[in-house]
C-alpha cells in the first residue's frame, strides 16, 4: 500500500511531458502500425495452459476421469484468452493491468497445471488414490458444490459469531482491565494464568459443559478471538501517554469522555493486532472444532471426506478454506485500513 | 460549570487568581522532594504575567496546581475567589508539547473542548474562528503529523482559545520551536491577549521573551521554587526588544537568576 500523497509516476510523466516537445505522448495504437508490440508474459501464459489443454485432451488417463474432457476445455479456453490478450499486446484498461502484471505467475500456473497433469494422471508417478490430477478438484466442485457450499457457510457462520462475541467481549475485558484498578486487581491474574493456554485445550471441558457441539465451539471461537484482543486492547489502553488526559480533562472531559474519546481511539492500533492475532487463532479452533464434533463446515468436510477415502473433495474443500481464511483476513485488513487512516504516514504501512 | 453560566463570550473578564502560601513536593520512592516553598501571588483580571525561573525549579508545577491538574499539599489557590477543586475549561493550559490527537484532524482537535463540555452543536461555529485567529486557514482537515512544529502549536492554541478561556495558562509554549517561529510568534500571542480579556500566565526560561510579552515578571528561586522578586514591566505594546528598559530589566532578571557575571 502505498504511503505517498503524490504518485513518484505521475509526477515523472508530466515532468516529462513538461520537458519539452521530445517526449512524445503516448498514445494506444492496437495491433497495426510501427509502435505495436505484443505482450511477451501474456502470449507465455498462454502457450503454457495451452499445453496444459493439449497434456490433459490428447493424452490419456491412465485411469480414467469423469471430467478429462470439460478439463481440456477450460484450460484451452484460458489459454485462448491468455494468447489473444498477448496478441493485442497495447490495449489497455483496469482489468488488463492487473492480469499484466501477474503475467509471471498465470505461466508459472500454467506449467504447474501440464506438470501436475503429467504426473497425476497421466503417469501415475504419485500413487493414487492419496494424489489426484486436476480433474478430481473439477469433479469434486461441480459434483458436490451444494455440500461444500453449505459446509462454507456453516464454517463462516460458525466463525462470524464466535469472533463477534469473542472480539466484542475481549474489548470490554481490555479496555476495563486497563481503565480501572479493580478490574486489572481482578482480571490481571486471571488473563495471565488462562492467556498462554492453547484454546483447543478446552475442548474436551466446552464439549461437554456446553448444551450443543455448536455452543461450544462458538465459546472455544471467542476464547481464542477474545484472550489476545483483550490483551492488546488492555496493552493499548495502559500506553497512551497521561498528557492525553489532562488535555482532555482541562477541557472538560469527564470520566465517559476520557474513555470513548482519549482512551479508546488511541489504542485502537493495539486493538487490531489483537484481532488479527485472535482471527488466526480462530481459525484453528474453528478447524479443530468442526474435526472433533460439529456436524457441518469445512473442517467436518475435510474429515469425512478423508474418511470416504475422496481426496479429490478433501483438496477442494482445503482450497475453499484457503481462499475463504485470506478472504477475512483482507477483510479486517480492509476495515483496519479505513478506521486508522490517520496512521498512514506516522507508521509504515 | 463557569463556561456554561455566562453565555457571551467577548465581554467575559480575565480570571483573577489568588495563591496564598502555597507548598508542595513530591514523593519520591519514599523521599520527599519539596518543589514549591510558600509561594503567595496574586493576579489581577487581564494581567499576563510571566514566571521565569531555573529550569526543574517547580514553575510548571505551579501552573498544574492552577490548572487543578494537581492539588497543593498546603496552602490555598483560588480562581475568582472560589478555591481551585479541579480542571476547568475556564482555566486552559497550553503545553510545551503541542499533544494534538493524532487520529483527530485539526478541525476535530480544535472541537475537543466543545465536544467535552456538550457544546459541539450550538458552538461549531467557533471552531473555524479559532482556526481563522492562529492563521492555521485552510489547514483544517490536516492531520496533526503533517504540520510542522510551530502550525501545531498554533492548533493547541486555537484548541485552547475555542473554549473562550479566562485564564490563558502557557506552559513554555514556544520552548520547543526553532527561534524565527518562536519570535514571531510571540507578537502573536499578545496580540491575542490585548484583542481578548483573558488573563495570561506564562511560564518561561526565556528572559527576553518574558519582558517582551508580560505585564509582570516573577522570578523564583531553584527548587524548592520560592518568588524572588515580582517586577512589574511598565512598558506599553508593542515593545521592542533593544528598548533600554528592557535590557535593564534583563540584567536585572539575570542577576536574581545568578547568571550577573555573563553580562
Amino acid at each position: 500500500m502505498s504511503m505517498c500523497w503524490a504518485d513518484p509516476m505521475e509526477t515523472a510523466n508530466t515532468l516529462v511531458l513538461r520537458g519539452g516537445a521530445k517526449a512524445a505522448p503516448h498514445r494506444t495504437i492496437p495491433a497495426v502500425g510501427t509502435n505495436y508490440a505484443p505482450w511477451y508474459g501474456g502470449l507465455l501464459a498462454g502457450l503454457a495452459w495451452l499445453a496444459a489443454a493439449l497434456v490433459t485432451g490428447a493424452w490419456d488417463d491412465v485411469n480414467e476421469w469423469t471430467y478429462t474432457a470439460q478439463l481440456a476445455a477450460i484450460e484451452a479456453a484460458i489459454g485462448g484468452v491468455l494468447l489473444a490478450v498477448g496478441l493485442a499486446g497495447s490495449l489497455s484498461g483496469p482489468v488488463l493491468a492487473r492480469v499484466k502484471t501477474s503475467g509471471a505467475w498465470l505461466v508459472a500456473l500454467g506449467l504447474a497445471a501440464t506438470g501436475w497433469e503429467a504426473v497425476t494422471a497421466k503417469l501415475m508417478w504419485l500413487p493414487p488414490p492419496f494424489f489426484v490430477p486436476p480433474q478430481g478438484l473439477l469433479e469434486a466442485y461441480l459434483d458436490d458444490w451444494p455440500r461444500l457450499f453449505e459446509c462454507a457457510y456453516h464454517s463462516i457462520a460458525l466463525l462470524g459469531v464466535g469472533f463477534a462475541f469473542g472480539a466484542a467481549t475481549g474489548f470490554v475485558v481490555g479496555v476495563s482491565i486497563g481503565w480501572s484498578r479493580a478490574a486489572a486487581y481482578w482480571g490481571h491474574p486471571i488473563l495471565r494464568l488462562i492467556g498462554p493456554l492453547p484454546p483447543v485445550a478446552w475442548l474436551p471441558v466446552a464439549f461437554f459443559l456446553f448444551p450443543s457441539s455448536w455452543s461450544a465451539s462458538v465459546f472455544l471461537i471467542a476464547l481464542a478471538t477474545g484472550i489476545p484482543v483483550a490483551i492488546l486492547t488492555w496493552s493499548g489502553v495502559s500506553s497512551v501517554p497521561s498528557s492525553y488526559y489532562d488535555i482532555a480533562r482541562t477541557l472538560g472531559g469527564k470520566e465517559r469522555f476520557l474513555v470513548l474519546r482519549v482512551a479508546i481511539p488511541a489504542a485502537l492500533p493495539h486493538v487490531f493486532v489483537g484481532l488479527f492475532m485472535g482471527l488466526t487463532s480462530a481459525f484453528v479452533v474453528l478447524v479443530v472444532a468442526e474435526m472433533m464434533g460439529v456436524k457441518a463446515g469445512l473442517g467436518w468436510y475435510l474429515q469425512w471426506a478423508q474418511g470416504w477415502a475422496a481426496y479429490g473433495n478433501m483438496y477442494a474443500a482445503l482450497l475453499v478454506m484457503a481462499v475463504v481464511c485470506s478472504s477475512l483476513v483482507t477483510l479486517l485488513f480492509k476495515v483496519r485500513n479505513h478506521l486508522l487512516s490517520w496512521q498512514k504516514g506516522l507508521v509504515r504501512w | 460549570m463557569v463556561a456554561l453560566a455566562q453565555a457571551e463570550p467577548a465581554v467575559l473578564p480575565g480570571m483573577a487568581v489568588s495563591i496564598e502560601h502555597v507548598d508542595h513536593s513530591f514523593d519520591l520512592d519514599g523521599q520527599v522532594l519539596p518543589v514549591l516553598s510558600d509561594v503567595s501571588l496574586d493576579i489581577q483580571p487581564g494581567e499576563f504575567v510571566a514566571l521565569l525561573g531555573p529550569s526543574g525549579c517547580g514553575k510548571s508545577t505551579l501552573l498544574r496546581l492552577v490548572a487543578g491538574l494537581d492539588t497543593p499539599k498546603s496552602g490555598s489557590i483560588e480562581a475568582d475567589g472560589l478555591p481551585i477543586a479541579g480542571p476547568d475549561p475556564s482555566r486552559v493550559v497550553v503545553f510545551q508539547d503541542p499533544t494534538l490527537y493524532p487520529w483527530r484532524t485539526v478541525h476535530d482537535n480544535v472541537a475537543l473542548g466543545l465536544q467535552a463540555q456538550g457544546l459541539l452543536k450550538s458552538h461549531r461555529h467557533r471552531i473555524g474562528e479559532a482556526i481563522s485567529l492562529v492563521g492555521l486557514d485552510g489547514f483544517a482537515k490536516a492531520f496533526p503529523q503533517q504540520l510542522s512544529g510551530g502550525m501545531a502549536q498554533r492548533a493547541a492554541l486555537a484548541r485552547a482559545l475555542v473554549n473562550d478561556p479566562r485564564l490563558l495558562i502557557l506552559d513554555e509554549p514556544l520552548g520547543k520551536l526553532d527561534s524565527i517561529t518562536r519570535i514571531s510568534m510571540q507578537s502573536e500571542l499578545v496580540a491575542l491577549w490585548q484583542r481578548s480579556n483573558f488573563t495570561t500566565l506564562l511560564v518561561t526560561h526565556d528572559i527576553e521573551e518574558a519582558l517582551f510579552m508580560a505585564t509582570r515578571l516573577v522570578v523564583f528561586s531553584g527548587r524548592p521554587a520560592r518568588i524572588k522578586a515580582d517586577i512589574v514591566i511598565e512598558r506599553p505594546y508593542p515593545r521592542h526588544r533593544s528598548d533600554p528598559y528592557l535590557t535593564g530589566l534583563r540584567h536585572k532578571a539575570m542577576e536574581l537568576l545568578g547568571l550577573a557575571e555573563t553580562w
